[in-house]
């Protein structure tokens, strides 16, 4: 390679996204600048978004004729090497031989086998670009929708089955419905950011890598309901989140897009990040709701529902960041397009998160009616640690652990619900057979009493007791002593499911009794026996689970 | 008729350098809605932590009372009371990062700081907390390190990644 004034500039994206910053995305750009002069090189570098395939991270991609040929994972150490064996000569990079070498990013098995209509740009731009974010289909939702009545757009929504993809899967074409027919002289539009489950980063991810989609999701949303103030609540363990969101705010403002008039209508829309501060509660929406209000973060009774009575007291549309990142999507290909994704009343699709002990951990966007054997397996390659999987922790902290015999089933909130469990907000946590379930059954209980606000007793004290419970079943020194227990830590969900006006002590039985149903072994009992009991806790949970969306938006 | 003289209320203690910058900081932000939280961010940020001293100010500011300044600041764990040592290492102990050997590495975390989880050592070099998630949960276990993120962290790592910071 030479620096010859004839070459073109070779384009390389390095992402920005803070997975990969935090494996040393950062120094290789640094150390590429460097090469790029000792050599002279004739080369840019764009800090795109994640791909989502984070075993490759830091994820080096070279433009060539033939689309992006990437390069993964790449140290700082690897990069004489991929610059001697010609990783950065377009005409070249496709088909050298080099460790490292994946070929056409597109054509990855991984990216192939996803149907990524939310997360369709994800990791192809330069988050912050506003021409490449028009370039790639940007702003066509919104667009359409200034062009529309606010109550053609709820319809649309409506029609397209869109439901809330933070947990509760509550429809938000009836929410946005609600705020809209609402009387209020201020009416406001929150994204619920506060992505505190473990084993989840679809949010942060779209902040960092597509903010201008949430922001367009929003601004649609406002253009609904007539909302003139919104405020994103972004966690404060997301500073690269806070950081480019507020930017891209800025930049949508400047260009017109939000502010003063939306899209070229007279609607005005202000947008704002909250910063939270670390309390997972604060993820429930009227908790939220307190945190932005500048209180303590505890959650309200309901109703009033915040759709009526919410942000200081006004009509507030909650969504989550997904959900409000999916209408764009529905606005620009229609209602029926997204519908015919997915199953029954799960329609669209879901960025699911495959997380924990897992090969190839990442972001998988797939219709609903995906199985979790699919994901992870046949997309997730098993375990990292190459062990047999014992146990897949889905919809976060307050999801159920699935155990063998339900992998199959079709992942919808229909399915998950009639079997106790959650999809929650499409989080994936595989935990090989080293993992002790009575240890995780533990620490759930031991969360919610870090976690509850202290409103409802059952959460603030019960989960304490829970955790006393769970290490006397443990340690019990006989049968009929840990049998006695058991019966204990069962009256005591069903106490904490039917006493708690949220989902942190409503919902965190999901885990333990999952746990204990379905991995009995580990808590000392006999796995054989017990399943009477089993039936007993499911219907407790079903019971809850049909009465009440709690965690919501 | 001998006049009564009215007792004037007793004046404001004069603020302390660090009172009149949390005064400066709670009026930039006093008019916006909800401005509490702001306010901490904004105090915490420029010292560290919310000084005691910062609450009667912030609560004046506000006009609300000293208790639910209090209340707020104690109920988030963002906020601290006190001053994190000079490397502030929270590593994530949630589901996902435990199942890449979390606990394990807040074992070793503590024998490389010398001081236990939720503590500061006592030469205030460096604090360890637990964290609950920073999604990275693909990539774990995760820590951060003075607000930075970092991922598939090792026990090496963890030693390069905190030794090069202590004094």
């Amino acid at each position: 390679m030479s620096g010859s004034p004839a070459m073109q500039t070779v384009r390389v994206f390095i992402p920005r996204d803070s997975a990969a910053r935090a494996v040393g995305a950062d120094e290789l750009a640094l150390a590429l600048l460097k090469e790029v002069e000792r050599l002279g090189l004739s080369l840019e570098i764009v800090r795109n978004g994640s791909r989502g395939l984070f075993w490759l991270e830091p994820l080096l991609e070279v433009e060539t004729p033939e689309g992006r040929v990437g390069f993964g994972p790449v140290g700082v150490e690897d990069l004489p090497g991929l610059v001697a064996s010609g990783a950065f000569d377009p005409e070249r990079a496709a088909s050298i031989t080099h460790p490292l070498a994946l070929g056409r990013v597109d054509e990855l098995p991984y990216l192939r086998q996803q149907q990524r209509l939310t997360f369709a740009r994800m990791g192809l731009i330069d988050p912050l670009s506003l021409s490449d974010y028009e370039a790639y289909g940007g702003w066509v939702g919104l667009r359409q929708a200034a062009s529309l009545s606010g109550e053609a757009i709820v319809q649309q929504v409506l029609d397209s089955g869109l439901r809330g993809r933070g947990g509760a899967a509550f429809p938000a074409g009836i929410k946005w419905k609600t705020v809209r027919a609402a009387a209020g002289p201020q009416k406001y539009v929150v994204c619920n950011a506060d992505e505190g489950d473990s084993g989840t980063f679809s949010d942060r991810m779209t902040m960092e890598g597509d903010p201008y989609l949430l922001i367009e999701g929003m601004a649609i949303a406002a253009l609904a309901v007539g909302a003139s103030q919104g405020y994103v609540y972004v966690r404060s363990e997301y500073p690269d989140a806070i950081e480019t969101l507020t930017e891209a705010i800025a930049r949508a403002t400047d260009a017109g897009w939000i502010g003063d008039g939306v899209a070229g209508t007279g609607a005005r829309f202000q947008l704002e990040v909250r910063k939270a501060a670390g309390s997972y509660v604060c993820g429930e929406e009227t908790a939220m709701l307190e945190s932005i209000e500048g209180k303590r973060g505890i959650v309200r009774a309901k109703p009033p529902l915040p759709a009526i009575a919410g942000l200081f007291g006004c009509p507030t549309v909650i969504n989550n960041v997904i959900t409000f990142a999916s209408v764009p999507v529905v606005l620009t290909r229609g209602p029926e397009f997204y519908r015919d994704f997915g199953v029954g009343r799960s329609t669209g699709t879901l960025p699911f998160q495959l997380a924990g002990n897992i090969r190839y951990g990442g972001l998988v966007e797939r219709a609903f009616g995906v199985t979790l054997r699919e994901l992870v397996f046949d997309i997730g390659g098993g375990t990292a640690s190459g062990r047999p999987v014992k146990a897949i922790q889905v919809g976060g902290p307050l999801g159920a652990y699935v155990p063998q015999s339900r992998w199959d089933e079709p992942l919808s909130y229909e399915a998950y619900a009639a079997m106790g469990a959650t999809v929650g907000h499409g989080g994936v946590v595989v935990h090989d057979d080293t993992a002790d379930l009575a240890k995780l059954a533990r620490y759930a209980m031991d969360f919610c009493a870090i976690e509850s606000c202290g409103k409802c007793t059952p959460c603030r004290i019960g989960s304490t007791r829970g955790v006393e419970v769970i290490d006397r079943i443990v340690k019990a020194p006989d049968e009929q002593a840990r049998a006695q227990q058991v019966d204990l830590l069962r009256d005591l969900c069903d106490t904490m499911v039917h006493g708690s006006l949220c989902a942190m002590g409503g919902m965190t039985p999901f885990p333990v009794l999952s746990a204990l149903d379905h991995y009995p072994q580990d808590f000392g009992l006999d796995a054989t026996r017990g399943s009477d009991a089993i039936h007993q806790s499911k219907q407790g949970v079903r019971a809850r689970a049909a009465v009440t969306p709690s965690q919501e938006t | 008729m001998k006049k009564i003289p009215i007792k004037a209320l007793p004046a404001r203690a004069p603020d302390s350098d660090v009172q009149r910058a949390v005064r400066a900081l709670a009026l930039a932000h006093a008019a916006r809605p909800g401005p509490l939280l702001p306010i901490l961010h904004a105090v915490q940020d420029q010292f560290g932590h919310v000084p005691a001293e910062a609450v009667p100010v912030i609560a004046e500011v506000l006009n609300l009372s000293r208790a639910e300044v209090h209340g707020v600041v104690s109920y988030y764990h963002h906020f601290r009371s006190e001053p994190a040592g000079r490397v502030l290492l929270q590593l994530c102990q949630a589901e996902a990062c435990q199942a890449r050997g979390a606990s394990e590495l807040a074992r070793e975390a503590e024998k490389i700081a010398g001081c236990p989880m939720h503590a500061t050592h006592p030469d205030g070099s460096i604090s360890l907390e637990p964290v609950y998630c920073l999604g990275l949960c693909a990539m774990g276990p995760a820590v951060m390190v003075n607000g930075r993120p970092q991922a598939r962290v090792t026990p090496s790592r963890l030693a390069g990644l905190i030794g090069g910071r202590r004094p």
